[in-house]
C-alpha cells in the first residue's frame, strides 16, 4: 500500500477526536492466570496446577476477545477453588514461606494480624491489580486470624485467607474502571489501575508489577511522558516475548493444536512431538522476525529464514542439530513465508489428507480477517461424488466450481489452497499426486501467479494483510473485538502509523499503547454487538465438507 | 496442619466431631423391594445424556416393526444384547421454523435446549441437563458431570447460558484425579473426618460474596449478569461445603480404581472408542459413588471427524462425499462410522447395567437421553431424526420398545424425561417444537 505525500501528511497528524474504546470484564486466560501467578509466586507454584480456567470462544478471530463475554459456571467455580487451595497451600509451605512471606510470626501456632496484614496488603496488590481498601484488607486479616486460631497454625490461616484472594472475583476478572477525564471534558477514561492491567496484559500477558503499580498509584500513567516511560519499560522487557507468543499463537488459531494429530497410518513420521515442534518454529520464527529483527510485518509471508529441530528436519527433508538452530531454506525451496510452514499446512487439513479449501480458508480469515460464509444446508453434492477417484485435489474440487452454488466461496478459497498442494496433510512436500504433476498455479484477489512463490509474494503486498494485523492487536489490546461502527476511523488512523513505521511491530504496538483509544472509554454502548463486530464477510455462502471440519472446531462450542 | 490442632479444632468447632464407622452397603441396608434404604431412603434417580454425530443410514436403521420386538436393522445391530435396557425413537421432527437450518448445529441445541439457534455461535437457553441438574445435582459434590471422548475440552453438548458452557473432562487421567484426588470423600470409608478448613472456607465465602456483589454495581448490564452468575456459583460452592461437612451415605457399587493411563490425541475410531470406554467407566464409577446424579458423555461432535483406517474420508466429510451405493441402497463407509457409534452406545447403557444397586441396577435407577445431530447428514436432515433413551428411571419406564412419533417434534422426549426427573413443567420447547405432549407409549 502507498499512501501519497498528502495522504502520508494527514495520517500522521492526529488520532481521531472519538477514538476510545468499551469498558471490559474480562475473565483471566488460562496463560493469564498462569503468568500472573508465576509473577507473584515463581513458576514452581504455577505448575503445582492446572489452570482452573474454562475454554474460551473464539470470538471475530481471538479466544483473546472471547474473554470478554465468557461465563463462569458454578463447577467451573469450584475447579478455581481448588487451585486456589493448591497454590495457597505451597505459597506457605515450609519450602516456600522464607522467601515468599515478607516477616515471620511471633508465633507459628497462633494468629499473628500485623505479618498476616503485610502479606496479604502486599500480595493482594499484585493478585488484585491494585491496592485493597482498609476494609477488604481488615476482612481478610481477621480470616487469617481466625482460621490459624483454630488450626492452631499461622500458616494455615493465611493459607485460607489467600485462597479468599484467588477466588475473589476482582481476581478472576479483569474489571475496568473508569472516571471522568480532566483533559477532555464530559468524557472517561480508564482509572491508573485498569490503564496499568490493560497495558500489562496487553504486552506482557501478566498482571502489572509492582513498578506499573506503582506508577498508577502516583499518576504517572495519566501524564503523557509517565504513559511512555511505562510502555517504553514494559517495551523493553523480556517478558513483552511472552505477550506476543500468545498473542500470534492465538491470532493463527494454534490452540487446534491441543487436539491436532495426524493418521499414523498416513504419515507416521508425524508425533505429537512433530506437532508441537511445528507450532514452536512459527512461533519462534515471528518473534525473531518482529522483535529481534525488528523487520517489516509483511515480509513473513516471503522470508526464507525460520528456525529448525531434530523432529521437524525429517518433516522437512533436511538435517538437524540438537535443540533449535536458526535456519534458511534456499532460494529455490518450494518453503517459503509463515504459509509453507508444517504448522499452517498441518493445521489447516484433515487428519488423513491435505484440504485446499480449509487453507484457503484459514489464509483469509487468520491473516486477512476476512470472513468465510457459512455453508448453505442443501447444497447439491452429487458432482463431488461424480469425481471421487479423481486423481489430484484439483480435479477434485473442480466440481465446486462447475456448480454456481458452490463457485461462490470456492473462488475465493480454492485456488490459493491449491497452490499449497505439493504439501500433504503434514506439510511434507510432495512433487505429484497419485502419479500426476500438479497445476499449483493460483490467483488472490485479482494477482495471478504461477507457484508458491508467487502466492507468498501476493500475499506479502495484499492490501488488507497489515489492517488485519492491525485490527487484531487492537482487539487484543482492548480486550474484547472491534466494532467497525465506532473503531473504523481508530484502526484507519494506526494502520497509517504502522506503514509510516515501516510495518515494525514494536512500533505498532508503542503507537497503540499511548493512543488515545487505549486509555479513553466511551460508554455509549456497554458491550459490543456482535452484528457491528464481525470480520468483513467475503463472497457468498460456501458449503464443502472439506472446509465443515473447521467449522466444527467452533461450531460446537 | 497439625494433629493435635485437628483434634482441637473438631472438638471446638464441631462440638466434638464425627468420626463414625460405616460399614459396607448390604442388602440388610435396602427394603424388601431394593427401591429404598431401608431406613426410608430412596435410592436416587440419575439423569444422563449420550450424544452421537451426523445421524444415520434411514434404511438400515430404522426397524421396520415398531412396539416391542422390534426388529433390529444392520446400522443397530450392535444394540442386540442391550435391546431389552433401551426405547429407539424415529419419526421424530426438529423443526427450524424462521431460523436457519445451521448445518450440523440446529438439530443437536433444538433437541437439548428445546430452541432453534438464530446462528452458529448461538446458544439459546439453557441445556436439560442444566435444568435437571437443578432439580437433582444439589445433593452431591458435582452438581453435573461432562465428559468427551474426542479428546478436545470445546466438545460439549451442556450449557448454563449463551456464554456458559459446561467443561467437559477430556483426558481419562485429569478426570480421575478430578473425581478421586484428595477431594473425594470415599462413601465407604470406615471413618470419616471432617477437613476442619472446610468450615473456616465457608466463613471466608462470605467476604468474597460481598466483593462479587459490590462489584457487580459498577458494571453494564451483560456484565453484571456474568457476575452474579460468579456469585451464584460462590453459593453453589457453599453448598459443596456443607457436604463435605457431613459423613456421606454408603454406596455398594462404589470402587474406586487405579488411576488410568492417559491416551495419545486422536480421532482414529479405535482410539476413540478406548478413549469412550475409559471416560464412561470413570463417569458411570463417579454416579455409583454418587458424586453426581447427572452426567453427560459425549462420544462424537456433531463434525465428528472420527478417521476409519485404510479410507482417506474422516466421519464428517464422508457423508457428504461418499455416494449412496446403488446396490446397497446407503454410503457404506458413512455406515461403518454410525456402527462404532452403536457399538459405543451398547457399550455405555451395559456398562450402566452391570452396577448392582439394591437388587437392580444403575440403568434401573437412571433415565439416559441419546441425541444426534442430523437425521441424514448428507443434506443435513433434521426431520426424521433418530433418538433413544436408556433406563427405567426407577420402573416408571417401559424398554424395548421402538416408537414412531409420527413427525411430532422431537423434544417431546426431552420434555417426558424432564418431567420424569420431577421438573415442574407444562411444556418445553419454543415455537412448533414446543410440546405439553409426553410420550405416553413408554410410560409405566
Amino acid at each position: 500500500m502507498l499512501l501519497t505525500g498528502c495522504e502520508r501528511q494527514s495520517a500522521v497528524s492526529a488520532e481521531p477526536s472519538q477514538s476510545a474504546s468499551p469498558i471490559r470484564t474480562r475473565l483471566l486466560t488460562d496463560k493469564q492466570y498462569v503468568n500472573t501467578i508465576t509473577q507473584v509466586f515463581g513458576a514452581d507454584i504455577s505448575e503445582s496446577v492446572l489452570p482452573p480456567i474454562p475454554p474460551i470462544e473464539r470470538t471475530d478471530g481471538l479466544l483473546a476477545s472471547g474473554a470478554a463475554s465468557v461465563g463462569v459456571t458454578s463447577d467451573q467455580i469450584s475447579q478455581i477453588q481448588l487451585a486456589a487451595a493448591t497454590v495457597a497451600q505451597k505459597v506457605v509451605d515450609e519450602e516456600h514461606r522464607d522467601f515468599l512471606i515478607p516477616c515471620s510470626p511471633e508465633s507459628a501456632i497462633a494468629a499473628d494480624p500485623v505479618c498476616a496484614g503485610l502479606f496479604l496488603a502486599q500480595t493482594g496488590r499484585l493478585l488484585l491489580r491494585g491496592s485493597m481498601d482498609e476494609t477488604r484488607l481488615a476482612q481478610l486479616v481477621d480470616v487469617a486470624s481466625y482460621a490459624a486460631e483454630q488450626t492452631e497454625d499461622f500458616y494455615d490461616g493465611l493459607a485460607l485467607a489467600l485462597e479468599a484472594i484467588l477466588i475473589s472475583p476482582e481476581f478472576v476478572f479483569i474489571v475496568d474502571s473508569v472516571e471522568p477525564d480532566p483533559q477532555r471534558p464530559a468524557q472517561q477514561r480508564l482509572d491508573s489501575y485498569s490503564l496499568a492491567s490493560r497495558l500489562s496484559f496487553f504486552l506482557w500477558n501478566a498482571a502489572p508489577d509492582d513498578a506499573l503499580l506503582q506508577a498508577a498509584e502516583n499518576g504517572e500513567l495519566h501524564t503523557p511522558q509517565g504513559l511512555a516511560r511505562a510502555v517504553d519499560r514494559l517495551l523493553a522487557s523480556t517478558r513483552l516475548e511472552e505477550g506476543m507468543r500468545t498473542f500470534f499463537d492465538d491470532m493463527l488459531a494454534f490452540d487446534e493444536f491441543n487436539s491436532l494429530a495426524k493418521d499414523p497410518l498416513v504419515y507416521p513420521m508425524v508425533t505429537g512431538t512433530t506437532l508441537e515442534h511445528a507450532r514452536e518454529q512459527t512461533l519462534r520464527t515471528i518473534i525473531d522476525h518482529l522483535l529481534v529483527d525488528e523487520a517489516d510485518y509483511r515480509d513473513l509471508f516471503t522470508t526464507r529464514k525460520t528456525f529448525m529441530s531434530m523432529p521437524l528436519a525429517a518433516l522437512y527433508g533436511t538435517a538437524a542439530a540438537d535443540g533449535w538452530t536458526p535456519y534458511e531454506f534456499d532460494d529455490d525451496s518450494p518453503r517459503i513465508g509463515l504459509l509453507t510452514h508444517v504448522s499452517f499446512l498441518a493445521a489447516n487439513s484433515h487428519a488423513v489428507r491435505s484440504s485446499p479449501t480449509l487453507r484457503g480458508k484459514a489464509l483469509r480469515e487468520r491473516f486477512l480477517c476476512q470472513k468465510v460464509p457459512d455453508p448453505p444446508p442443501d447444497v447439491d453434492f452429487s458432482t463431488l461424488e461424480e469425481n471421487e477417484h479423481a486423481t489430484t485435489a484439483r480435479e477434485r474440487l473442480d466440481a465446486h466450481n462447475s456448480n454456481p452454488s458452490c463457485a461462490g466461496c470456492h473462488l475465493i478459497t480454492d485456488p490459493m489452497g491449491l497452490t499449497l498442494e505439493n504439501f500433504d496433510g503434514a506439510g511434507i512436500f510432495k512433487g505429484i499426486e497419485n502419479g500426476a504433476t500438479l497445476d499449483i498455479s493460483g490467483e488472490l484477489d485479482g494477482i495471478f501467479y504461477d507457484d508458491v512463490d508467487g502466492l507468498a509474494t501476493a500475499m506479502r503486498n495484499h492490501p488488507k494483510l497489515s489492517a488485519c494485523l492491525v485490527n487484531r492487536l487492537y482487539a487484543y489490546g482492548t480486550g474484547g473485538p472491534v466494532s467497525l461502527r465506532y473503531d473504523r476511523d481508530s484502526l484507519k488512523w494506526l494502520e497509517n502509523r504502522f506503514v509510516d513505521k515501516n510495518y515494525q511491530l514494536p512500533q505498532l504496538l508503542r503507537e497503540l499503547a499511548l493512543s488515545q483509544a487505549f486509555s479513553s472509554v466511551r460508554t455509549a454502548e456497554s458491550s459490543e454487538n456482535a452484528s457491528i463486530a464481525a470480520d468483513e464477510p467475503i463472497g457468498s455462502p460456501i458449503h464443502t465438507a472439506e472446509s465443515s471440519p473447521s467449522l466444527a472446531k467452533t461450531g460446537n462450542f | 496442619m497439625r494433629k493435635l490442632s485437628r483434634r482441637r479444632f473438631l472438638k471446638g468447632a464441631l462440638d466434638g466431631g464425627v468420626v463414625t464407622i460405616a460399614l459396607p452397603l448390604l442388602d440388610i441396608f435396602l427394603n424388601d423391594n431394593g427401591t429404598a434404604f431401608a431406613e426410608g431412603m430412596p435410592i436416587p434417580t440419575r439423569f444422563g445424556t449420550w450424544s452421537w454425530g451426523l445421524g444415520m443410514s434411514k434404511s438400515i436403521f430404522v426397524p421396520k416393526k415398531t412396539g416391542p420386538d422390534f426388529d433390529l436393522p444392520e446400522e443397530i445391530a450392535a444394540l442386540a444384547s442391550v435391546k431389552k435396557h433401551i426405547n429407539l425413537y424415529t419419526n421424530f421432527h426438529v423443526f427450524q421454523d424462521d431460523a436457519p437450518n445451521l448445518c450440523h448445529h440446529s438439530g443437536w441445541v433444538v433437541l437439548r435446549s428445546g430452541i432453534a439457534p438464530l446462528t452458529r455461535e448461538n446458544r439459546p437457553g439453557e441445556t436439560i441437563d442444566v435444568a435437571v441438574a437443578r432439580q437433582l445435582g444439589n445433593a452431591t459434590r458435582f452438581r453435573s458431570l461432562s465428559a468427551t471422548a474426542t479428546g478436545d475440552v470445546r466438545d460439549s453438548f451442556s450449557y448454563e447460558n449463551g456464554n456458559s458452557v459446561n467443561t467437559p473432562e477430556w483426558s481419562p487421567l485429569r478426570f480421575y484425579q478430578r473425581l478421586f484426588g484428595d477431594d473425594f470423600q470415599n462413601p465407604n470409608a470406615s471413618t470419616f473426618t471432617p477437613d476442619p478448613a472446610v468450615m473456616i472456607r465457608k466463613s471466608a465465602l462470605s467476604a468474597v460474596q460481598e466483593e462479587a456483589r459490590k462489584l457487580g454495581k459498577s458494571v453494564g448490564a451483560d456484565d453484571r449478569a456474568r457476575l452474579d452468575q460468579y456469585f451464584t456459583g460462590l453459593r453453589d460452592l457453599e453448598r459443596r461445603f456443607d457436604l463435605q461437612l457431613k459423613k456421606p451415605d454408603p454406596r455398594e457399587a462404589c470402587i474406586v480404581t487405579q488411576a488410568p493411563q492417559d491416551l495419545p490425541i486422536g480421532l482414529d475410531a479405535g482410539l476413540l472408542s478406548t478413549r469412550h470406554r475409559m471416560m464412561t467407566d470413570l463417569m458411570l464409577m463417579a454416579v455409583a459413588c454418587d458424586q453426581t446424579r447427572v452426567f453427560n458423555m459425549f462420544y462424537a461432535s456433531a463434525f465428528s471427524a472420527t478417521t476409519k483406517p485404510g479410507y482417506d474420508k474422516p466421519h464428517h466429510t464422508a457423508t457428504h462425499e461418499e455416494a449412496v451405493d446403488p446396490e446397497l441402497g446407503y454410503q457404506p463407509n458413512t455406515s461403518w462410522y454410525t456402527r462404532r457409534a452403536m457399538e459405543e452406545w451398547a457399550y455405555y447403557v451395559q456398562a450402566l447395567a452391570d452396577f448392582r444397586e439394591g437388587d437392580g441396577t444403575l440403568l434401573d435407577n437412571a433415565f439416559i437421553y441419546a441425541t444426534t445431530d442430523q437425521s441424514f447428514a448428507k443434506i443435513h436432515a433434521i426431520d426424521g431424526i433418530p433418538m433413544f433413551s436408556a433406563g427405567t428411571a426407577g420402573g416408571r419406564i417401559k424398554t424395548g420398545l421402538h416408537i414412531d412419533g409420527g413427525g411430532t417434534p422431537g423434544c417431546r422426549l426431552g420434555f417426558t424425561a424432564q418431567q420424569l426427573m420431577g421438573l415442574d413443567i407444562q411444556s418445553w420447547g419454543d415455537k412448533s417444537n414446543n410440546t405439553s405432549s409426553a410420550i405416553s407409549e413408554i410410560l409405566v
